[in-house]
């Protein structure tokens, strides 16, 4: 199994994904650069979180254009595993691999602090090995998350099972609330209608080490790496 | 054009300083060369009217891998082949002109200083002082100096660990910004700011030069007055995505053994990292002024010089080494120019299409070389003996408890600063260990191995002016406090120096007192001073009426976790563990928040302090988290007892039963702010162990109770419960904000 950490200008979640996939995963981790094309034959693709370009325009948008995205939707095209993370949540959006769109949080701020999301569904790769009953405390870290689609593309989704974290109570109650950015139903991450492609805005990563008190997030990671080597 | 004593005045130079630049060139210095001067030897720059006092402060060490004030920061042995750098600074002008801009480029300088050394940056820990909060103009400085340190932090991916926020009306005009970074480098890496070795080429990297901040150093050792909005030259801009691609070259180019020396261009820009530079290596440099990449035309060389354009470095690199370094900046896209290079001897030569627009010596410029050094007179304030005359006494003891705890609950100083922190990304890096431990000082793991840096940031600024030489022994001992509640050592210090004109005899008392109590007591706690810088002039004014800011020593601690195993929080963590004060009580209010807000009571002395008690309790705890006698520890400061027993209580929603000494005014007791004491939680398993450790030590120690499972009562009344006091202290700090 290997995982391929893409790094654009601006990244800073790299570090962080690969100590943990490296370290507490204990699974092979490349590095791509965002000027190469080549994806070195990584099973999953990786996109961290971060301020890609800047966020210059809006987030994502100059991202899109870096050589190694042709590579990636191909990739992606052809059934591979791709996951954004934040900022790569946004990049995948911006290239038209996933439906939707993040806006500015409803605060106008920034917000960091762990919250709590619900698995809807445990079909897709990221949540095969997830309890849907189980609320996840992962943090989040973001200026801009507030997920959107239009009602038919929101319905679609609904109906395909696209939608696959929502923000939800410690409890595990979906309710505005909890909704930390005001996204649209508490999204908190998607996939493609082929299901290989993932978005989510909370930080799986930050949440997986043991030393750090929290590792709800490491049964996210682990998902997806049992189902792609099931696939292999 | 000719320049006379006037031109110098306008510049901000002194007549005798004129004389002086003449007599170190033998000559009348030209338009280009006076500039240099003026700000080289500005406050800011030269310390003029600190340095003599600075150099009394203790910088010997075991730990210490750098010289105090030699390098862009502190760097301290933290073993395992690794070192740390650290500094604390402050951006208060620019951000009480620019709140948004003034705080950001205020992160992304005290950065620069770290990575410029090779550290990668792992923290990042802020101190803010604000005006009266019902302030319309608060609330916008509030707003513009967090969201600045947020977006600029949070793009460069470097967690905000720790911090502190205080507000007193002596800040309505001038706030105080103090920024602080922590960084982690391999010995071997570690990059010196020198230039040396004839011919080496020197290299201007990042950011294109512009006007901003010009003359920047010079406004910041002056006052704010109603006139500085026009005066203001244009302020710094940042912009963080630059520094990080800036940061990541930089630590990439490091290991490739290509640099001599590196230096970031923060005050004073070219200038300052030319000649600091040149005079530590003893060499000189000629540097072609229209070379250097430049944001708009028409600018002038004597601009060049003196710009204050963020995102900028100077670099020495190895003759023949020109390659692999420009390719590495190449890879950033980050532009990467060869401006000059080093000579013999010590001039500094600018050039301007070949022509030589200046010539001055290096050393001339630098503190400890030529720059100037005063003595300024210094008197006690008739204020500091009148303070002495307040006691208990003149204060009835007010009847309704109860409206105190929730007064002080809810006081812009000590309740949750949630609305604050959330919008900093605390979590970055993925090694800050106090999210889901919350302890009194930050936690960073430093990964791949068993340790742990703890930090903090603190000082009471009431207690300073109280008593400077008391309040600032406070300040060094309460960082000690919280680094040992956590169960980290205290290893060292860097200090931001905030105090109000330097020649008011009454400021400069203040500063010289602060200074010798920092002395005493980094001595007691073997703390060495790291670093750290100076600002004067944090004052207002207004209508002809000078108003100093209450002085600010702000101390940035580092301490060192040799075993993770030993983080201790502050949070108590089951129903029917005892709860214990180490330390004293006493019959003390003096200049707590209680007094100060709830009475209205503005004068009276430094509360209770006393060194060695102090330090001997401090080591006590440290022995009990050593041998794991205790659950929790928190010490005990603003808002008194009753606030940190509440603050142990909120993380798991536990209350606690209490019960005060008869001996002790009840008031005194749970809200006033004696020192020296910390709370402690103990399994019952523990007790015994635990009771006979304190009586072996000879460290007082009292039963206070016991953690509850939601109730808080103190002499069997009750105060509420968690849940809702909970709410209270977390909420009431966003509707001051919101107002909602």
């Amino acid at each position: 199994m290997k995982i391929g950490v893409v790094i654009f200008p601006g990244t800073s979640g790299d570090r962080d994904l690969i100590h943990v996939f490296r370290n507490v995963l204990e699974q092979e981790v490349v590095e791509l650069w965002h000027k190469d094309t080549d994806l070195q034959n990584a099973d999953i693709i990786v996109i961290p979180g971060g301020f890609a370009y800047g966020n210059y325009l809006r987030p994502g948008a100059l991202a899109k254009f870096s050589p190694i995205m042709e590579s990636i939707v191909a990739f992606a095209k052809s059934g591979g595993f791709v996951l954004g993370i934040s900022n790569g949540f946004q990049i995948l959006c911006e290239s038209g691999l996933l439906p939707g769109t993040l806006l500015e949080n409803e605060s106008m701020q920034f917000v960091c602090k762990n919250i709590c999301i619900l698995p809807h569904g445990t079909t897709t790769a990221l949540t095969a090995s997830l309890d849907k009953n189980r609320p996840l405390k992962i943090p989040i870290a973001h200026g801009q998350g507030r997920y959107y689609a239009d009602k038919e593309e929101l319905a679609r989704m609904r109906i395909n099972g696209q939608i696959l974290f929502r923000y939800c109570s410690e409890d595990g109650l979906i309710s505005e609330v909890v909704n930390p950015n005001g996204s649209m139903e508490n999204i908190a991450g998607i996939c493609n209608e082929d299901y290989n492609v993932f978005g989510m805005m909370p930080f799986p990563e930050r949440a997986a080490d043991d030393e750090l008190g929290n590792t709800d997030g490491r049964l996210i990671l682990e998902s997806l790496i049992r189902f792609v080597k099931g696939t292999a | 054009m000719k320049v006379t004593v006037e031109t110098a005045r306008e510049l901000g130079l002194l007549p005798e300083e004129f004389e002086m630049i003449k007599k170190i060139l033998g000559r009348d210095p030209n338009y280009t060369e006076l500039s240099i001067y003026s700000v080289m030897w500005s406050e800011h720059a030269s310390y003029k009217n600190s340095i003599r006092w600075i150099k009394t402060l203790p910088t010997k060490g075991k730990a210490l891998l750098a010289e105090t004030g030699a390098e862009n920061a502190g760097l301290v042995d933290i073993g395992d082949g690794l070192g740390c750098a650290f500094k604390i600074e402050s951006h208060n002008h620019p951000s009480a002109m620019e709140p948004y801009q003034g705080a950001a480029t205020g992160v992304g300088g005290i950065t620069r200083d770290i990575f410029t050394m090779g550290a990668r940056p792992i923290a990042q820990l802020n101190s803010l002082r604000f005006g009266d909060i019902n302030l319309e103009k608060t609330k916008w400085l509030i707003r513009g100096v967090v969201k600045g340190m947020g977006d600029y932090g949070n793009t460069l991916g470097v967690p905000m660990v720790a911090g502190e926020v205080f507000f007193d009306d002596s800040f309505n005009t001038n706030p105080l910004v103090n920024a602080m970074s922590v960084g982690i480098v391999q010995k071997g890496m570690v990059v010196s700011a020198i230039a040396k070795g004839v011919g080496n080429p020197v290299y201007i990297v990042g950011s294109a030069t512009g006007r901003d901040g010009v003359h920047g150093t010079t406004f910041a050792s002056a006052s704010i007055t109603e006139s500085s909005a026009e005066e203001l030259p244009p302020v710094q801009v940042g912009d963080p995505f630059v520094e990080k691609l800036l940061l990541e070259a930089t630590l990439e180019v490091i290991p490739t053994g290509a640099l001599i020396g590196m230096q970031d261009m923060g005050a004073a820009g070219i200038i300052c990292s030319t000649s600091e530079m040149s005079a530590k290596g003893k060499h000189g440099m000629r540097v072609h002024l229209d070379r250097v990449p430049i944001r708009h035309q028409n600018i002038e060389p004597w601009e060049i010089l003196l710009s204050e354009s963020q995102e900028r470095m100077l670099i020495v690199v190895k003759k023949g080494s020109e390659k692999k370094v420009e390719e590495i900046f190449k890879k950033w896209d980050i532009p990467c120019t060869q401006i000059g290079e080093v000579t013999e001897g010590n001039m500094l030569e600018f050039l301007w299409h070949g022509e030589l627009v200046a010539n001055v010596p290096a050393q001339s410029l630098v503190v400890g070389g030529g720059a100037p050094v005063y003595d300024r007179e210094y008197r006690e304030p008739a204020y500091f003996n009148e303070n002495k005359k307040f006691t208990i006494d003149q204060v009835d003891e007010p009847g309704n408890l109860k409206e105190i705890a929730y007064h002080l609950i809810k006081h812009p100083n000590i309740a949750s600063k949630r609305w604050i922190y959330e919008q900093f990304d605390t979590m970055a890096g993925n090694s800050n260990m106090t999210i889901n431990f919350p302890s009194s000082a930050g936690v960073v793991s430093v990964k791949g191995s068993g340790k742990a840096l703890v930090m903090t940031v603190d000082c009471n600024s009431r207690y300073v002016k109280a008593d400077p030489e008391v309040g600032t022994m406070i300040a060094v001992a309460e960082s000690a406090r919280n680094i040992v509640c956590t169960g980290g050592k205290p290893l060292a210090i860097s200090n931001c120096l905030n105090f109000g004109d330097p020649y008011n005899p009454e400021v400069y008392w203040q500063f010289v007192k602060s200074i010798k109590g920092m002395s005493r007591a980094c001595e007691k706690f073997e703390t060495p001073v790291t670093g750290g810088n100076v600002s004067f002039y944090n004052q207002s004014s207004i209508g002809g009426k000078d108003e100093s800011v209450f002085p600010t020593p702000t101390i940035g601690m580092l301490g060192l976790m040799e075993n993770k195993n030993h983080h201790t929080t502050l949070a108590f963590k089951e129903k029917g563990h005892m709860i214990f004060l180490i330390g004293r009580s006493r019959n003390d209010i003096a200049s707590s928040q209680y007094l100060y807000s709830y009475h209205g009571i503005k004068n009276s002395p430094a509360p209770y302090f006393d060194l060695d008690e102090e330090y001997a309790v401090q080591q006590a705890v440290l022995e009990l988290i050593s041998k794991n006698l205790i659950q929790s520890a928190n010490d005990v400061s603003d808002g008194g007892l009753f606030i940190t027993l509440v603050e142990s209580a909120i993380p798991r929603q536990l209350g606690f039963d209490i019960t005060t000494d008869a001996e002790i005014r009840t008031d005194a007791f749970l809200f006033g702010e004696a020192q020296g004491r910390i709370v402690v939680s103990v399994s019952p398993s523990r007790e015994t162990q635990f009771i006979d450790h304190m009586i072996a030590k000879g460290i007082p120690f009292t039963t206070l109770g016991h953690v509850t499972k939601s109730e808080v009562r103190i002499d069997d009344e009750s105060y509420g419960f968690i849940a809702d006091i909970k709410r209270e202290y977390e909420n009431a700090f966003t509707t001051l904000m919101e107002g909602k």
